[in-house]
C-alpha cells in the first residue's frame, strides 16, 4: 500500500516533482502536498463536483483521478484561475449575483461553468442547468449560479 | 443623529441595500479557510473503526495489529477514552419527563447504532489510520435491534437502555378547548390522514471536520471547527474534557454549509479533542461522505396521525393529531432530541385561529443514528399537518385553497395574539402575504390553465403553505432549560487610528453573509464605508460571548447588538470630537468617515480624531477619558421567540405513468420584519426551498429492518440537483418587529420549513383528480405510482 512513484507535472504553470503514493488521488496531491486547499473535496467519488477542476483544459474531478495519472499533464486549480485572470468575469457574476454561500462548492462550480462559458454554451437556462447538474450546491438552490452563468454568456458582466 | 428612528433612512444607511458580500472574492478565488486545510506540525490525523450492526454487544476487541502498524501513533478503544472524558446526557430539564442514557464518545461494551464509533487510530495520515482501522479485530454478540419507531413501544421489541423499562424518550400533549364535541357537532367535516415524513440529512457538502490543538505547557486546548456554536463547544470540551473554560478556544473559520447539522456533539469529535490532549499534539479528524451519512444527525422521521373538522363555509372547528418520531440510541447532547417534537406542538396550526386544539407527541429510541434539530426544526412536520389536512377539508366541501386560508388565517390587525398551543404571536401579516403571492403567481390564470391541460391529459397542480418560522429565540429555547447555550449575543467596535472599524460578533456565518450583514450595520449606523469595517466572528477568544448562529438568530439577535454598539461608538466619537471642535455632540454626525456637521459638512477625519487620541492625548484636556471601542449585548426580552409569516406555493405536475414530479415553479413571499440585504435574504429563501424540495421529493436515509443504513454514498441519496430545480420567484412584505430597533427577524429557515407542505399539496391536488392522494415524504415516483395503483 506504501507503493511510490514519482511524477512530473504543471500546476497553474509552475513545473512539480514529487513522489507520491500511487493510491493518492490527485486532490489529496493538491492539497496536502502542494498545499492547494482550493480544491474541495466532497464525496470521494465523483458525485458531488466540487473537486472538479482543469487538466489539459479538460474537467476533471480531481477525487477519480490518481496524482500518478496526471504525470506530463497540465493542471489548472481555482487558485491558478484566479492568479492568471482567468474566469474572472465569471467571479464578477459570481459576486454580484452571489452565486456563491459557504463556498465549498465554489471551486468546482467555477470549473464547470467556465468549461460550459468557455466551449460556447449558450445562455439557456435549462441547458445551463443541466450542464452544471453534476455539481452540488447545498446553499443557493442553484438559481443565483445560473443568472450569473447567463449574465457572463449575454455580456452583462465583463472582467 | 443617534434618534433610532433616523437610521435607516441616513444618506450612508447600507440597511436595506443589496451589497456584495466581504468574503466572496476569497472564496472564489480559492482562499477561503476550511477547517481540512489546516497544516500543523506533528499533527496526526484520525479514522474511526464504525459498529457495523444496529446493536451489538462488544465481547472483545484486539488493538495489537493496529497499534504495531507503521505510522500508527495511537489506538483508543471505547473504554480506554472513556478515561478521559467525562459522559453526557442529552437532557433539558424544561422538558419535563425527557431522559436519555449516558453517552461516550466511542462505544463501550455496547454499539447502538451502524455507525458508532468502535475504535480511533490516530497516524500520519489518514490512509494510514485508516489501513490501521482494518487490522482492529472486534468480536461482537449482535443484540435484537429495536428499529422501526412505529413498532418501538410494543412490548415484544428489544429495549435499548434496560434501566428505563421501554424505548419512550418524552411526551407530551397539548389539549386546548373542546376538541371531541367539536369533532362530534353534525354540522362539520372531518378529515383524517396518516402522515409520513422520512429520515433525511443535511448533506452539508464541506463534511464534519476537527482540528485539536493542546498545549500542555498552558493546559490549553484550541479547537478549529466546522460549526455554529463556539462558545457552546467551549464549555463542553471544559466540561468533559475536564479543562478550565477559559483555557478552552474554539474557531470557527469558514463554514461548508451546516443547517443544524454542526450544532451538536459528536463523538469522534470529542473523542479527537480527547486524543489531542492524551497525545499533547494536534489531531486532525475529517468525516469522509459514509461517514456523514451514517452519524450527521439526520431529521425529522415522525409518523402523524392527523385529523381537522372544518364547518360548511370552511372554518376549522377544531385539529387534532398524534406525532410518534424515533431519535437513535440517544438524545442527542446538549440540544435533546425532543425540540423537533416539541415544536411540531407548538407550531402546527399557528397561522390559523384554531378554536379547539389536541396534539400528542411520543419521542421513542431506536437502534439507529441519532435524530436531532435541522434546518427549520419541526416546522416541515407542523405546517405539512396543517395545511395538508386544510387543503384536504377544502377539497372535501368544495372550496377554494386560498379561501379556505382567507377564511381562517389571524386578521393581520388582531396582534399581539396567541396560538392554540400558547404561543405568542405579534406583528405578522398573513393576509397580506397571501394577497401578493396570488398576484404574484397569477393565481387565477394559472387554475384556468392547469384546467384546461388537465383536458390534455397533463397532470399539473397548485399548492400552498401559510407558514409561521420561530427565528429570535429568547433564553426560553434552551437557556431556561439548563444548556450551555447563550441567548444574547455581543458585537464590538473599535475605531481604529487609520480611522476603521474592526467589528466582531458571537452570531457566526456558515455562508448565509452574516458578516456582510453585520458590517452594514456597522458601517451604516456608525457612518464609515462599509470597505473600512473588517468583521471578525468565530472566535471564543476575541469575540463577545453569545449564542452563534442557529434557529435564524443571526440578524434578528446578532445585528440588534451590531446595531447597539454602534450607536454607542458613535456617541463616544462624537464626545471626542466636540471637544476637539468645540462644538455641542448634537450638532455633529459621522457620516463617510467623517465628524461632519448636522448637515453633513466635513469637521475633520475619523483618522485625524482616531490619531489625536491615539498617539496625541497631550491635545487632549485631561479630564477627557476617550473611549473607540464599545461593546453591547442583546437578548429578546419580552417573546419567548419573534414569529416570522410565510406564504408559498408551488406548481408541479406529475407524470402518472412514471410517478415522477416535476417543480414548475415556486413562490414565497417573506417576512422577516426589516430587511438588512435583500439579495442575501432573498438568496436564504431560495436555498432553503430547494432543501424543502429535497425533503418533499428526494432525500431519505433508508434502513433496512435490521438497521443497516442503505444509502451511504451521494450517488444513492438524492439530493437537488440545479437540473430539477425551478426557478423561485421570492417577494416580501416588511413588518418590523417591535422587540428591537432593528425590527429583522429571521429568513434562514422559512423556505424549508414552508416547501415541503406546499409540494405536497400541489402534487395532491394534481393527484385528486385521479382519485388519489399521497400523504408520505419524500414523495418518490415508487410511492406515487402506489398511490395511483400502478404498481
Amino acid at each position: 500500500m506504501t507503493q511510490t512513484r514519482t511524477i512530473t507535472l504543471t500546476v497553474n504553470g509552475d513545473s512539480v516533482t514529487r513522489t507520491v503514493p500511487v493510491r493518492m488521488n490527485l486532490a489529496d496531491f493538491l492539497r496536502a502536498e502542494l498545499g492547494l486547499t482550493g480544491t474541495h473535496v466532497g464525496c470521494e467519488h465523483g458525485v458531488c463536483g466540487a473537486c472538479t477542476l482543469h487538466v489539459d483544459d479538460a474537467p476533471v474531478r480531481s477525487c477519480l483521478m490518481l496524482a500518478v495519472q496526471a504525470d506530463g499533464a497540465s493542471v489548472t486549480t481555482v487558485e491558478g484561475l484566479a492568479d492568471s485572470g482567468r474566469g474572472a468575469a465569471l467571479r464578477a457574476a459570481f459576486t454580484a449575483r452571489n452565486a456563491l454561500q459557504c463556498g465549498y462548492c465554489t471551486p468546482g462550480m467555477l470549473a464547470s461553468a467556465l468549461d460550459y462559458i468557455d466551449t460556447g454554451g449558450s445562455a439557456d437556462r435549462a441547458a445551463i442547468r443541466e450542464h452544471l447538474s453534476g455539481n452540488y450546491c447545498r446553499c443557493t438552490g442553484y438559481q443565483a449560479i445560473v443568472d450569473a452563468v447567463c449574465d457572463v454568456i449575454e455580456g452583462r458582466v465583463t472582467a | 443623529m443617534t434618534n433610532p428612528l433616523n437610521l435607516f433612512d441616513r444618506p450612508n444607511s447600507y440597511i436595506g441595500k443589496t451589497v456584495p458580500r466581504p468574503d466572496a472574492r476569497r472564496l472564489l478565488e480559492g482562499r477561503g479557510r476550511f477547517v481540512d486545510d489546516i497544516q500543523l506540525p506533528r499533527m496526526g490525523h484520525a479514522a474511526f473503526l464504525r459498529s457495523p450492526h444496529a446493536h451489538a454487544r462488544i465481547v472483545s476487541i484486539d488493538v495489537a495489529a493496529a497499534r504495531a502498524h507503521p505510522g500508527v501513533i495511537a489506538v483508543f478503544t471505547g473504554a480506554e477514552m472513556a478515561q478521559h472524558v467525562e459522559p453526557y446526557v442529552g437532557v433539558l430539564t424544561h422538558l419535563a419527563g425527557l431522559r436519555s442514557a449516558p453517552q461516550h464518545p466511542i462505544a463501550v461494551d455496547i454499539a447502538r447504532w451502524q455507525g458508532e464509533p468502535v475504535a480511533m487510530v490516530i497516524a500520519d495520515s489518514r490512509a494510514t489510520a485508516e489501513d490501521a482501522a482494518e487490522l482492529i479485530e472486534v468480536e461482537y454478540d449482535e443484540l435484537p435491534a429495536a428499529c422501526d419507531a412505529e413498532t418501538a413501544l410494543d412490548p415484544g421489541t428489544p429495549v435499548i437502555h434496560p434501566a428505563f423499562g421501554n424505548n419512550l424518550a418524552w411526551e407530551r400533549t397539548v389539549d386546548v378547548g373542546d376538541v371531541d364535541a367539536a369533532f362530534a357537532r353534525d354540522d362539520v367535516t372531518v378529515v383524517e390522514r396518516t402522515m409520513r415524513f422520512g429520515r433525511h440529512t443535511g448533506v452539508t457538502l464541506e463534511p464534519r471536520a476537527a482540528v485539536a490543538e493542546f498545549d500542555p505547557s498552558e493546559d490549553r486546548l484550541t479547537f478549529h471547527y466546522s460549526g455554529q456554536a463556539p462558545h457552546m463547544m467551549q464549555f463542553i470540551f471544559a466540561k468533559h474534557l475536564g479543562l478550565p473554560e477559559e483555557n478552552v478556544r474554539v474557531v470557527a473559520e469558514d463554514v461548508g454549509g451546516s443547517f443544524g447539522i454542526k450544532i451538536h456533539t459528536y463523538g469522534d469529535e470529542v473523542a479527537t479533542a480527547a486524543a489531542a490532549k492524551v497525545l499533547r499534539r494536534p489531531v486532525k479528524f475529517v468525516a469522509d461522505r459514509a461517514e456523514s451519512f451514517m452519524t450527521d444527525i439526520h431529521a425529522r422521521d415522525h409518523v402523524v396521525e392527523g385529523r381537522m373538522a372544518v364547518t360548511a363555509d370552511g372554518g376549522i372547528a377544531a385539529l387534532a393529531f398524534d406525532d410518534l418520531t424515533g431519535i437513535g440510541p440517544f438524545s442527542m447532547y446538549p440540544r435533546t432530541s425532543a425540540i423537533e417534537a416539541n415544536q411540531v406542538l407548538n407550531l402546527t396550526g399557528a397561522p390559523y385561529v384554531v378554536p379547539n386544539y389536541r396534539a400528542t407527541a411520543r419521542v421513542v429510541f431506536q437502534n439507529k443514528n441519532m435524530m436531532c434539530q435541522y434546518r427549520a426544526v419541526g416546522h416541515p412536520i407542523a405546517m405539512a399537518i396543517c395545511d395538508g389536512l386544510l387543503e384536504d377539508a377544502a377539497a372535501a366541501i368544495g372550496m377554494d385553497p386560498v379561501a379556505i386560508r382567507r377564511r381562517n388565517l389571524m386578521r393581520d390587525d388582531g396582534y399581539p395574539c396567541a396560538s392554540a398551543s400558547g404561543m405568542k404571536l405579534a406583528d405578522l401579516s398573513h393576509h397580506k402575504a397571501m394577497d401578493r403571492l396570488v398576484e404574484l403567481m397569477d393565481y387565477d390564470r394559472l387554475r384556468a390553465e392547469n384546467a384546461a391541460l388537465r383536458a390534455q391529459g397533463i397532470h399539473r397542480g397548485i399548492g400552498f403553505c401559510s407558514m409561521v418560522e420561530v427565528t429570535n429565540p429568547s433564553p426560553m429555547f434552551y437557556g431556561v432549560g439548563g444548556a450551555p447555550i447563550a441567548s444574547q449575543d455581543g458585537a464590538t467596535l473599535r475605531l481604529d487610528a487609520g480611522g476603521g472599524l474592526q467589528v466582531a460578533s458571537s452570531v457566526t456565518e456558515q455562508g448565509q453573509g452574516t458578516n456582510a450583514i453585520l458590517a452594514q450595520i456597522a458601517a451604516g449606523v456608525f457612518g464609515v464605508p462599509i470597505e473600512r469595517v473588517r468583521v471578525k466572528t468565530g472566535d471564543t477568544e476575541t469575540v463577545p460571548y453569545g449564542g452563534g448562529t442557529w434557529a435564524s438568530r443571526g440578524a434578528g439577535i446578532g445585528g440588534e447588538a451590531m446595531l447597539q454598539a454602534a450607536l454607542a461608538l458613535k456617541s463616544q466619537v462624537l464626545d471626542v470630537a466636540a471637544v476637539i471642535l468645540q462644538a455641542r455632540p448634537d450638532d455633529l454626525d459621522i457620516r463617510d468617515g467623517s465628524v461632519t456637521d448636522a448637515n453633513g459638512t466635513p469637521r475633520m477625519t475619523l483618522s485625524d480624531l482616531a490619531r489625536t487620541v491615539y498617539y496625541r492625548g497631550n491635545e487632549l484636556p485631561s479630564d477627557l477619558t476617550p473611549e473607540l471601542i464599545a461593546t453591547r449585548h442583546y437578548r429578546v426580552t419580552d417573546f419567548p421567540f419573534v414569529f416570522t409569516n410565510g406564504a408559498m406555493a408551488a406548481h408541479v405536475e406529475v407524470d402518472p405513468d412514471t410517478g415522477f414530479v416535476r417543480v414548475l415553479d415556486f413562490w414565497a413571499v417573506e417576512d422577516c420584519g426589516r430587511v438588512i440585504n435583500p439579495q442575501l435574504v432573498d438568496e436564504q429563501i431560495r436555498g432553503g426551498v430547494v432543501q424543502g424540495i429535497g425533503g418533499a421529493l428526494y432525500e431519505e436515509c433508508l434502513y433496512s429492518p435490521e438497521g443497516q443504513l442503505l444509502n451511504t454514498t451521494m450517488a444513492d441519496y438524492l439530493v437537488p440537483m440545479a437540473g430539477e430545480m425551478p426557478d423561485i420567484h421570492v417577494a416580501h412584505v416588511e413588518t418590523p418587529t417591535r422587540t428591537s430597533v432593528l425590527g429583522a427577524k429571521g429568513a434562514g429557515e422559512a423556505g424549508t420549513g414552508g416547501a415541503p407542505a406546499a409540494v405536497m399539496n400541489a402534487v395532491n391536488d394534481a393527484l385528486r383528480p385521479l382519485g388519489t392522494s399521497i400523504w408520505q415524504m419524500p414523495m418518490t415516483p415508487e410511492r406515487i405510482l402506489k398511490a395511483l395503483g400502478r404498481v
